[in-house]
């Protein structure tokens, strides 16, 4: 029988739906009717084509060609055992007459299989497949409603269907006919609807391409590329008028107004230059943030008093959107200049007690108290800087703790309640314009970057430092109240925190343990718990996990940040440290030895001796088992054989040039130096039977194995590689 | 401050402020509304008003819209900002359960103010509402026209912890938001509230008397004492109302009068934190106590069974 294959189209309307959940709900929809049209495979033997749209207002499928009826199928059902289904006769016994009632067959039908674990009575099913149209009307209702929402509603009684707004109309149309469905109250139909205001209510559906040109003739631009080529379009239409002013870019804003509007019409606006005044930071937020509006700059780069509004409409002939748009911002503008002149009444510092009436977290306090543990961090930290350079940090550490103390003051102002997108900025403006240091400025104002990993970080060394003061005092904090992310949830945000605290130690380059930080955090914390505050917070609760989720995010961070191999992040967090006393929780020196790891990688010794270590690892392993070795020191006089004098002596010179070249910092020169080992490894197995029947002589081998191993693990574990090629075996 | 006095006539085709509330009423009078008056107690939005707040619980179908002026301690700008207010008037729709064609009705109440659609750009923007103290939330939108947030629609999903069944869809139109608009002035002390008076020459002594006292004078030792006693009023009726088994004696029950109280503690909540009186744990511990009463008084009034003339 020939295929016969027609078009699907499913639009579901819906009241308008938050703008940034559109994409994520549209990938929803398709993997939910992807999976259902390919177990049911009604694509027939191609590929299941599929195309997605979406407007505000309505989430689309579109499938070219899908199977009229499903393919005929064949099965084999398994019954029971033949031994069960028959007796000695070989007559049916009452397991088989069961087995074919329920298949619906006679017993004269059933057959005899044989499988793996014995003989069995089986039939043969024929499935005849349903019509495209049957599988259709069961699937649509699933697939919608199996769209993940952050948080869902009801709009028709408890009984009725969940979903983020609500469900108004849906078209499911296949070959032409209706598929006869329902979700709620809603059943499908044959009409669609235009633009709200510019487009027509009830528009009839045939199939697809007369879909979309219906739609495009009631404004509605169903594809969301056409949408955002509009607005740039449009855009610099409008800019080509006013020369020297550009567009100042944000695509994330771009975005929202794509998924805000079924036809984009951007519309240029001006603003009186006296609000030029205001900093540029917050005439910004101010425009994008609740306006949705975009900047305009001029050639150097300075705001101009110009915006650019995205209407949900064909346009403003008479100017009334623009003089609206303009009123409000004109509105919005005084209220961030009267905030703004207002705040700068009080000093950030008359602002310290003020920082108790402001809730951090309500189990561990205030943001004074915050800012209070923060200073005690502050010197923490710089504690630990001394260690390593004991010259850093002597005037610093007074600058670090102001900063600290002053950092979240701005919290209380009021341009900070009305734009919570400008904490930090805000009190960075404020220490600048009542003439605190620069540095302090600076700090301040940066202190809550890097937001996301493509976010900047802190421009000055005081800034990375105040940003990780406040990241180290969050996790150790929530970590203590026991609120740890748990799976994909991460409602405080302590895993993007995290991350910030791993970039700024990486890619700044400082020397500080990440250890050395969750215990001046503690030690903060402690501190607070002495005079009474955080009374709840459990120390044991961040011993037990702050490390293991920060080593978690050093993984994240080195793997898929900056592209290390999975086994390279292995081998160097499993590395001893470089004194060798378990974990070194150094992220400069884990990135230099992974660095160095990758780069020696390629060479022709690496792999091959990297699995020897593997090997010797497992020697010392079953040693250690069968015969309860334990260590000890290499007896000279016990190396009989050429082959292990020769890797004996290699390894005294190895680990002298390995030593030499970690201590001048250069750890691809040390695994260099390892590396050359490879041929006297390589004889070694060649000729050497570790396992020698003279007890003496076997010690004196694994002890010199040991050796080898626990000397040159410090900069990676290379047992911890996987090999690309498969290596040479050495023989045993 | 300086106010502008009405000089000249509005221009034709726009209204005052009463005029707004007028056709506004009308239209949802025509749409089966009981046009209710404001509630007669301080409360911080047209949500709290009994008629939202209690109206919303329970089966029955209920339409109602009213003006409400909400407090908001914490806005007031002593008059000196020409959007902020410490009070300001809400329109409130309810409409219980929400028709499916609400969002068209929503639009055409819009067109009854004289907005012709057609010129104007509209969009719903996602906007959440949550009321902790009163244990309620919903989804919905803020109606933005030309760049101007009018109104809050909101479909609520939980009132005093319960969840609803049917849900009542919540407008609210900023009055003195849509007449500037409609009147196209920069401040609301501008606006006319009819053809010879202006918004400043009604409100603007209260508003700064009231941000004066809020701000600077309010007793905080009164305040705590009518909140503790409010509160113990309000729980020693929740007692007795649970003690109350027979049922005469739990339809004449006055639940109503328990809500009261909860509306008197969440203004003096306000009102405290307005003026810096409450620490960090105090604040979430007060606005715990407020809920508590809330979901008390929910869950009584829907227990209550009602006479038979009652809606």
């Amino acid at each position: 029988m020939e295929e016969k294959f027609q078009e699907f189209l499913l639009e579901l309307g819906v009241e308008e739906i938050p703008a940034w959940m559109i994409p994520s709900a549209l990938a929803d929809l398709r993997r939910n009717l992807e999976k259902g049209l390919t177990e049911s495979k009604l694509a027939g033997g191609r590929a299941l084509e599929m195309q997605m749209f979406s407007t505000p207002r309505r989430l689309v499928a579109y499938c070219p060609a899908l199977l009229e009826k499903q393919p005929v199928a064949e099965e084999l059902v398994q019954g029971p055992p033949k031994r069960i289904a028959f007796d000695a006769d070989g007559k049916p016994t009452v397991a088989a007459t069961q087995f074919a009632a329920r298949m619906g067959v006679k017993v004269s039908k059933l057959q005899v299989v044989t499988s793996p674990k014995g003989e069995y009575v089986a039939v043969r099913v024929r499935h005849r497949g349903n019509s495209a149209i049957d599988v259709l009307k069961e699937l649509i209702p699933s697939a919608v409603l199996g769209i993940y929402f952050p948080r869902t509603m009801q709009w028709e009684g408890k009984a009725g269907p969940r979903f983020i707004r609500p469900i108004r109309n849906l078209v499911a149309l296949f070959g032409g006919h209706v598929v006869r469905c329902s979700i709620g109250s809603v059943k499908s139909g044959r009409f669609t609807f235009g633009h709200r205001q510019l487009g027509k209510p009830h528009l009839p559906v045939k199939n697809f391409s007369q879909y979309r040109e219906t739609l495009h003739s009631n404004s509605v631009l169903l594809d969301s590329d056409a949408r955002r080529a509009r607005i740039r379009e449009q855009i610099a239409l409008l800019l080509s008028s006013e020369p020297g002013y550009r567009l100042k870019e944000n695509p994330d804003l771009l975005e929202t107004l794509v998924h805000l509007t079924e036809y984009p019409t951007p519309l240029l606006g001006s603003f009186d230059p006296a609000y030029l005044s205001l900093p540029e930071e917050v005439l910004i937020t101010v425009m994008r943030g609740h306006q949705k509006y975009f900047a305009v700059e001029d050639a150097s780069g300075k705001i101009a008093p110009r915006f650019i509004a995205v209407m949900n409409t064909d346009g403003d002939p008479s100017g009334i959107i623009r003089h609206g748009n303009e009123r409000v911002l004109r509105a919005r503008f005084n209220d961030a200049r009267f905030f703004w002149e207002s705040g700068a009444e009080l000093r950030l510092e008359q602002r310290i007690d003020m920082l108790r009436a402001v809730t951090f977290q309500s189990q561990l306090g205030s943001y004074y108290d915050k800012a209070e543990r923060m200073q005690a961090l502050a010197s923490g930290i710089s504690y630990l800087l001394r260690m390593s350079n004991p010259a850093a940090m002597q005037g610093e550490e007074f600058e670090f703790r102001r900063a600290c103390q002053l950092s979240k003051c701005d919290l209380t102002t009021d341009l900070v309640k009305e734009f919570t997108e400008l904490q930090g900025v805000v009190g960075g403006l404020y220490a600048r314009r009542e003439g605190l240091s620069e540095e302090i400025a600076a700090a301040i104002y940066d202190h809550y970057k890097p937001e996301s990993m493509e976010d900047e970080l802190p421009r000055t060394k005081l800034g990375d430092l105040l940003s990780l003061a406040d990241r180290i005092d969050t996790l150790v904090g929530y970590f203590g109240i026991g609120h740890a992310p748990s799976g994909s949830k991460d409602p405080f945000g302590l895993r993007r925190a995290a991350n910030g605290i791993i970039r700024i130690l990486a890619e700044k380059n400082w020397p500080l343990l990440l250890d050395g930080l969750v215990q001046a955090g503690c030690r903060a914390y402690t501190d607070a718990q002495a005079q009474g505050n955080a009374q709840s917070w459990d120390r044991q609760k961040v011993d037990q996990d702050l490390l293991p989720f920060l080593e978690d995010r050093l993984r994240f961070y080195l793997r898929d940040v900056r592209g290390f191999a999975y086994d390279e992040v292995n081998a160097v967090l499993a590395a001893g440290g470089s004194d060798s006393k378990g974990k070194n929780y150094e992220v400069v020196d884990i990135l230099k030895r992974i660095e160095a790891l990758a780069r020696i990688r390629p060479t022709e010794n690496f792999e091959p001796l990297a699995a020897a270590f593997k090997r010797m690892k497992n020697i010392l392993q079953q040693a250690s088992q069968a015969h309860g070795f334990s260590g000890g020191k290499v007896n000279e006089n016990l190396l009989r054989e050429i082959q292990e004098k020769e890797l004996h002596d290699n390894f005294k010179d190895v680990s002298q040039r390995a030593a030499n070249a970690k201590a001048a910092d250069n750890y691809f020169a040390a695994l260099e130096a390892i590396a050359a080992l490879r041929p006297a490894v390589d004889r070694f197995f060649d000729k050497i039977l570790v396992m020698d029947k003279n007890p003496d002589v076997r010690n004196n081998r694994l002890v010199l194995l040991q050796s080898l191993l626990n000397e040159f693990s410090t900069i990676a574990d290379f047992s911890e590689i996987v090999p690309r090629e498969k290596p040479s075996e050495p023989r045993a | 401050m300086h106010i502008i006095l009405p000089k000249t006539k509005l221009k034709p085709g726009t209204q005052t402020l009463q005029e707004l509330i007028f056709r506004l009423s009308q239209f949802w009078d025509r749409h089966g509304c009981i046009i209710q008056q404001p509630y007669d107690m301080e409360v911080g939005a047209g949500t709290s008003s009994p008629e939202t707040f209690l109206r919303a619980l329970g089966p029955d179908p209920y339409r109602v819209a009213y003006v409400q002026p909400s407090r908001r301690p914490d806005d007031g700008r002593y008059g000196e900002n020409p959007n902020r207010l410490y009070k300001h008037l809400q329109m409130q729709v309810i409409l219980k359960p929400p028709p499916v064609d609400i969002q068209d009705l929503y639009l055409k109440s819009l067109e009854m103010l004289g907005i012709n659609l057609r010129e104007h750009d509209l969009k719903f923007e996602e906007d959440n509402w949550e009321n902790p103290t009163l244990g309620a939330w919903g989804l919905g939108w803020q109606v933005m026209l030309d760049g101007l947030e009018i109104t809050q629609f909101t479909y609520f999903q939980q009132c005093g912890g319960i969840d609803l069944d049917p849900i009542s869809v919540e407008l609210t139109y900023g009055l003195e938001r849509i007449a500037a608009f409609l009147q196209d002035v920069d401040s609301v002390y501008s606006l006319r509230w009819n053809d010879s008076t202006t918004y400043a020459q009604v409100r603007w002594q209260e508003e700064q008397q009231f941000s004066v006292y809020q701000f600077e004078m309010a007793d905080v030792d009164m305040l705590w004492q009518q909140f503790n006693q409010f509160e113990k009023e309000c729980k020693r009726l929740l007692q007795l109302w649970s003690d109350t088994k027979e049922d005469a004696a739990r339809q004449r029950f006055p639940v109503l009068p328990a809500y009261e109280m909860v509306l008197k503690c969440s203004h003096l909540f306000n009102l405290l934190d307005t003026r810096g009186a409450l620490s960090v744990t105090e604040r979430a511990s007060v606005i715990g106590r407020v809920r508590q009463m809330a979901c008390g008084v929910a869950q009584a009034y829907l227990e209550q069974p009602k006479p038979a003339m009652a809606l």
